[in-house]
């Protein structure tokens, strides 16, 4: 039953676009680990981060896709749980640097011997453990939006307000997290990591096995969401979407059904930040700066809102963009971003994914008054 | 909470919007099979009593109960349309970004908890049922076609079908025949009739020939309260009425 609905969503094209993501995450780290350097196949592990990072950015992207392109709540705060995902992958690798640490001290982070901790606080205990690290990693993120959305959507806050309300959200928690006393490193967040499941994490072996983990992650992303998206569930999501008061009078609960989509997409952004983590070296609180989540967003809107491939093809495209124009130009990126909003919404409203439909469409209203004018000439010697 | 035979029963609703009384001490009974026209100038509190009834707006005062032991004022709008109070819009809605067939799967009465439709297969029974309401509605050949490429009038036929899918005890229409010709007004006064032989309906309307083509019995609302129930001819026959509807 389980295999039937992890299988009822995918299509043909979802399904080869998943092997895709996948012979990525496996041909890109293989052919740093087993051809020597001076091969022109070779790829320097430099690709592989960059590669990495954009498979997270592309798993965020899916999950703020999930919850405005199939459920219509537009999340300006989505950051915020890829965020705390990344800071529970952070005390763990943390906790996992011991004594090797500037101060020495085998419990206490350096940050905490810093600030005069005496004892490690309650909050960090169980971080040692991988496994506990990895059920808080989705817990987390999903209990803050369990919380928020048990309460924004039973008292029926929808649209700019519910936008505005994550927005909010995720500024609350970067103030909190730039406090030295929240005990999680303040604004120099937490760096200097040394090994991840006991493997070096500067190493091009340990940077293939991210890069490798961070493709299964997206393709299982890929695969729940096209079973969600693809079930009666799914059905019924996109109509709460589009007539919220009119499946409300046809006995739906709405509540639940946005509610179930909101905590789901939360933990995907939590994985998604985990994975982000070591690969980047660094977590600290400007990763809940609104503007992290104004660009998912954005990822989303040029991908094509309301596919399962658009928001990784538009999470890949920008960051791709963003990553040559802040080293070619670097004043120049905000306006660029400002722009693509602009040229987004007026020229592209479904994105990528939508061209191929516009320009079809196009050539099809072309053909139909061809065919009209062709016959009118046709009449005229008649 | 009285005990009653009514279908819906109606007494001393107030419903009041900052001092403003949209209903006044309203009271209303409607028989099961009955079909029942409320008519009203503007502002009478025709919306506002289906917003009391689907749950959608809770009354300061008064009973709603439906079926002799629901109580309404205590239940939203899910659970109403679960007891089986349906309700259609005067605009046409239906699910633009879903196939015919599917707005149909998600009228059809059966499951409607999130958790149980992740899983949920449409059953042979499901399936033969929905086939059958697009027979009776006659878009069988367009049930894969998404409905926001629907003509206005093929979405109405829609929209009557996701009622059938729905089967409530109870139809609440609003203004079916607004910006329609009289031939279409004709057709819809037949179909309502159809609908009635086995389910309740109350529709509001403006439209008199309309109503006059129901040929039910009509309640009258002025300023939120009934003003006077009967035949159409009774009705129009009232000093009162003929002085709210035309003035002095």
């Amino acid at each position: 039953m389980i295999t039937r609905f992890l299988w009822q969503g995918m299509g043909p094209g979802l399904r080869l676009f998943t092997l895709l993501v996948l012979a990525v995450g496996i041909l890109l780290p293989l052919a740093n680990q087993l051809l020597p350097p001076t091969s022109p196949f070779h790829v320097p592990a430099w690709v592989l981060q960059l590669i990495g990072k954009y498979l997270c950015y592309a798993l965020l992207a899916l999950a703020v896709d999930l919850v405005w392109g199939f459920c219509g709540i537009l999340s300006l705060g989505h950051g915020a749980f890829f965020a705390l995902g990344g800071y529970c992958m952070g005390m763990y690798l943390m906790r996992q640097i011991g004594s090797r640490g500037v101060y020495g001290n085998p419990l206490l982070p350096d940050f905490m011997v810093f600030l005069n901790y005496k004892q490690l606080p309650w909050f960090w205990h169980g971080f040692d453990q991988f496994w506990f690290a990895a059920i808080m990693i989705v817990l987390v993120p999903s209990v803050l939006a369990f919380a928020l959305g048990w309460f924004a959507f039973r008292s029926r806050v929808t649209g700019v307000y519910l936008s505005i309300i994550t927005q909010a959200m995720t500024f609350a928690l970067m103030l909190a997290f730039f406090r030295n006393d929240m005990g999680l490193g303040g604004n120099n967040g937490m760096t200097d990591f040394k090994e991840i499941l006991g493997f070096p994490v500067q190493a091009d072996g340990t940077r293939a096995a991210l890069c490798f983990a961070s493709a299964v992650a997206l393709a299982l992303g890929l695969v729940i969401s096209a079973a969600i998206v693809g079930s009666r569930f799914g059905k019924a999501l996109t109509a709460v979407r589009d007539a919220e008061s009119r499946m409300r009078f046809l006995g739906y609960r709405v509540e639940g059904f946005k509610l179930f989509v909101f905590v789901l997409s939360a933990a995907m952004s939590g994985v998604a930040g985990a994975l982000y983590v070591p690969q980047v070296g660094i977590i600290n609180p400007s990763e809940f700066a609104p503007g992290n989540s104004i660009e998912a967003v954005l990822w989303v809107a040029v991908g094509g809102r309301g596919t399962l491939i658009g928001p990784v093809i538009g999470a890949f495209l920008v960051n791709f963009g963003k990553t040559w124009l802040t080293g070619a130009l670097p004043e120049f990126w905000l306006f660029a971003l400002g722009a693509l909003f602009i040229v987004v919404t007026l020229l592209l409203p479904k994105g990528i994914m939508g061209l191929w439909g516009q320009i079809r469409d196009r050539s099809q209203a072309r053909k139909a008054q061809g065919a009209k004018s062709g016959a009118e000439k046709a009449r005229v010697p008649a | 909470m009285r005990s009653t035979s009514a279908l819906l029963y109606l007494s001393g609703v107030t419903v009041s919007f900052d001092g403003f009384k949209a209903l006044n001490n309203l009271s209303l009974l409607v028989e099961p099979g009955e079909m029942r026209a409320i008519i009203g100038p503007n502002g009478a509190g025709k919306t506002t009593m289906m917003d009391v009834i689907t749950g959608k707006t809770r009354p300061d005062e008064g009973e709603v109960v439906f079926d002799g032991k629901s109580d309404l004022t205590k239940l939203d709008e899910a659970d109403i349309a679960t007891l089986g109070i349906g309700r259609k819009f005067q605009k046409p809605t239906v699910f633009e970004t879903h196939t015919v067939r599917d707005n149909l799967l998600l009228a059809l009465s059966g499951i409607r908890s999130w958790y149980k439709l992740l899983l949920a297969a449409p059953t042979k029974a499901e399936k033969d049922r929905l086939d059958e309401i697009l027979t009776i509605i006659r878009m069988t050949d367009q049930q894969h076609m998404l409905a926001a490429r629907l003509s206005h009038g093929q979405k109405q036929w829609l929209e009557i079908g996701m009622l059938l899918a729905q089967d409530p005890k109870l139809l609440l229409v609003d203004e079916p025949v607004a910006g329609m010709t009289d031939v279409e007004t004709e057709t819809t006064a037949q179909v309502l009739r159809e609908i009635n032989r086995s389910h309740s309906v109350v529709v509001v309307e403006h439209d008199m020939s309309f109503v006059r083509a129901l040929g039910v019995k009509v309640t009258v609302l002025h300023e939120g309260s009934m003003l006077a129930e009967g035949t159409l001819d009774q009705v129009s026959a009232d000093p009162r009425v003929v002085e709210v509807y035309l003035g002095r």
